[in-house]
């Protein structure tokens, strides 16, 4: 990954009607770059992507592709390639006929063709497949195969749009590595899109979080993760207790009545803020060792780990933990001071975009 | 064809649930269709074979079958195909935009479309070409406007366009519904991804979007084809009594009660009928009727 911008996004709006998808998005792509867009339904990321393919036009707005304005050039003229949610295979053709529709569009000589066909196919791990048909493909054939037809164009973009929806969790998870190796062997730049948070951040290199049309955050995968902006975040990515809670002073928090250590500074003093702590970083210690006191309230047993409810300071606090601790046992709470996440309240509209929606 | 289709399907779907026991009950439910099917289509279809094969001491002779090769037959077979082939190449091209263009238009004013498409489908089938006779003829409407204007009369009503224009008017539906069918089916997404790997739009009609509606273009052509090949009643009322078809000739022998020699005609027809069924379905090889081949 480089810091070229390849592709740039500038204040893009779309609406349909009355419902605003996009409001004034600002997004930038780096080159070599794999950037995941995630967001539940309708928050915008499809459409993001599908205005950088060129199949919808946004209302305001550009789309700045190696410093050309291509906002208005139709998608057949774009030099970036779309692998579809449900493969959109040509049905009426060949393996080998999908794959070279795009060479055969650009006039490429038949040994060209016969060349890239080989190749792709090898990439994906489909050799032999040529003369099959696409319907007498398994799901995630199909899929590799519409991998296969978009990149023996040597697009510097390839946009994918929720490419492993159909495929059921194991596909899924084999197929999360086979986009990571194909990722680095191409060495192009892939835009992804997908509302599953797990399949972000195993891949991503940048995940942008967005939510009705606006965007979160942007940022690692590791980042995301360990510091979310605002309870969206925090809630839309991995299990969290998302708890209200008055900032004291520098490096102290008061959670439910109880005074939590924690690192963070310059919120100010007597401030109200949300605070973030992931299940699995809650310590479950002796009654008299802990900040506040809970009861154990339920145990399910989740193969890694163990998920409980302890009920304390009048709220059921989720708790990941490879111990088992029977319900109705009392415990204390003890959370590491770098594993407690402040955040403000939400204040302006993009940010009210943040309050979790149940 | 579509019928002959219908029935293999409802034949496997009977095993099917004469294999299961839990719908036992049901299957009875398709007596009324299979007595309707053998008393109507079967038995007319076995006598037909029967009186075209036999002579009137019911002796078995193929004089009924070689009558085609008669002079006025074999012209009427010929005229019937010419027309036949020119109204459907008509509804063809006139259908496929309409199709194209209901399918892009948004849902509210298609459904008007489609109203108006068949609306005159509501009307007997009688009615409306008794209408355009009187609209083609010498002193009908489109003559008295045209000399309102002091313009020079059309001569149509009893001329093989007249007969073009009422097989394209009465037919026409049967060839867009078809096609509109399957546009609307296809993926958008499909069309989406021709674009992506830089098909311009002619190219994405001619590679993607024609090879896929095919099926229903193929049904549509089955639909408009056969009924105008087969027609007495259109060339009757805007031919007149100069233009004969195929349908008018065999129409006559059954009125004049030489059963044998209509049967006969019918028979050759009904071969013509398969045969270009069976090129046509050689083009398609998802078409519905395929697999009756």
């Amino acid at each position: 990954m480089t810091n070229n911008k390849l592709i740039d996004l500038v204040n893009i709006s779309k609406s349909y009607g009355n419902n605003v998808v996009l409001d004034e998005l600002n997004l930038y792509i780096r080159e070599n770059e794999f950037l995941t867009l995630l967001g539940p339904s309708g928050c915008g990321k499809t459409t993001t992507l599908r205005i950088i393919g060129g199949f919808e036009n946004p209302d305001k707005g550009q789309v700045i592709f190696e410093g050309n304005d291509i906002t208005k050039l139709p998608p057949n003229v774009r030099q970036l390639n779309t692998v579809f949610q449900k493969y959109a295979l040509f049905n009426h053709m060949t393996i080998a006929e999908n794959i070279a529709f795009g060479l055969k569009i650009k006039r490429k000589s038949k040994a060209y063709i016969q060349d890239k066909i080989n190749y792709a196919l090898k990439l994906v791990n489909l050799d032999g497949f040529e003369n099959r048909m696409p319907d007498s493909l398994s799901g995630g054939q199909q899929q590799r195969i519409a991998i296969a037809r978009a990149i023996v164009n040597e697009p510097k973009v390839l946009l994918l749009d929720e490419p492993l929806g159909a495929l059921d969790l194991k596909l899924r998870q084999d197929m999360q590595y086979e986009l990571i190796r194909l990722k680095n062997e191409l060495g192009i730049t892939f835009i992804y899109v997908t509302h599953d948070q797990e399949e972000a951040l195993t891949m991503s290199d940048t995940i942008v979080v967005m939510n009705q049309g606006y965007i979160q955050q942007i940022g690692t995968p590791e980042h995301i993760y360990n510091e979310p902006e605002n309870a969206f975040v925090a809630d839309f990515i991995g299990d969290s207790n998302i708890i209200a809670s008055t900032m004291v002073e520098d490096k102290l928090v008061n959670i439910l009545g109880a005074n939590f250590p924690c690192v963070d500074v310059g919120f100010g003093r007597n401030i109200p803020v949300d605070v973030v702590i992931r299940p699995e970083d809650i310590n479950l210690v002796k009654p008299e060792d802990g900040i506040i006191r809970g009861r154990v309230v339920s145990l399910l047993f989740k193969g890694v780990h163990y998920e409980m409810g302890v009920m304390a300071g009048d709220l059921e606090w989720l708790v990941h933990s490879t111990g088992l601790v029977p319900v109705g046992t009392e415990v204390g709470i003890l959370v590491d001071p770098f594993n407690i996440q402040i955040m403000h309240k939400p204040e302006s509209e993009d940010e009210q975009a943040a309050e979790i929606v149940e | 064809m579509n019928v002959l289709n219908k029935l293999t399907r409802h034949t496997e779907n009977s095993e099917r649930s004469l294999q299961n026991t839990h719908v036992n009950n049901v299957k009875w439910l398709s007596f009324p269709y299979i007595i309707w099917m053998s008393g109507f289509i079967l038995v007319p279809l076995v006598l037909i074979i029967f009186y075209g094969l036999t002579n009137k001491e019911n002796g078995f002779t193929f004089d009924n079958i070689t009558l085609i090769s008669d002079p006025i037959n074999r012209q009427a077979l010929f005229l019937a195909l010419k027309l036949s082939l020119f109204s459907t190449a008509i509804c063809l091209l006139l259908a496929y935009p309409l199709a194209i263009i209901l399918n892009k238009t948004k849902m509210k004013s298609n459904s008007f479309i489609v109203l108006i498409l068949i609306l005159p489908m509501w009307m007997n089938f009688l009615l409306r070409t008794i209408a355009w006779q009187n609209i083609l003829e010498k002193k009908g409407v489109i003559n008295n406007i045209l000399a309102f204007f002091h313009l020079p009369a059309l001569n149509i009503i009893n001329t093989p366009t007249a007969i073009i224009l009422g097989m394209v008017y009465n037919f026409l539906p049967f060839m867009v519904l078809p096609i509109y069918n399957v546009l609307i089916k296809i993926d958008k997404d499909v069309v989406n991804a021709a674009r992506d790997l830089g098909a311009n739009n002619r190219q994405t009609f001619m590679k993607i979007i024609f090879p896929l509606s095919l099926p229903g273009v193929i049904s549509g052509i089955t639909m408009v084809f056969v009924p105008s090949l087969t027609t007495f009643v259109i060339s009757t009322i805007l031919g007149g009594s100069k233009i004969i078809l195929i349908g008018n000739v065999i129409e006559q022998q059954f009125r004049l009660g030489n059963w044998h020699t209509g049967s006969g005609l019918s028979l050759v027809l009904m071969i013509f009928i398969l045969f270009s069924m069976a090129i046509l379905s050689k083009y398609d090889k998802e078409s519905e009727g395929s697999n009756l081949w």
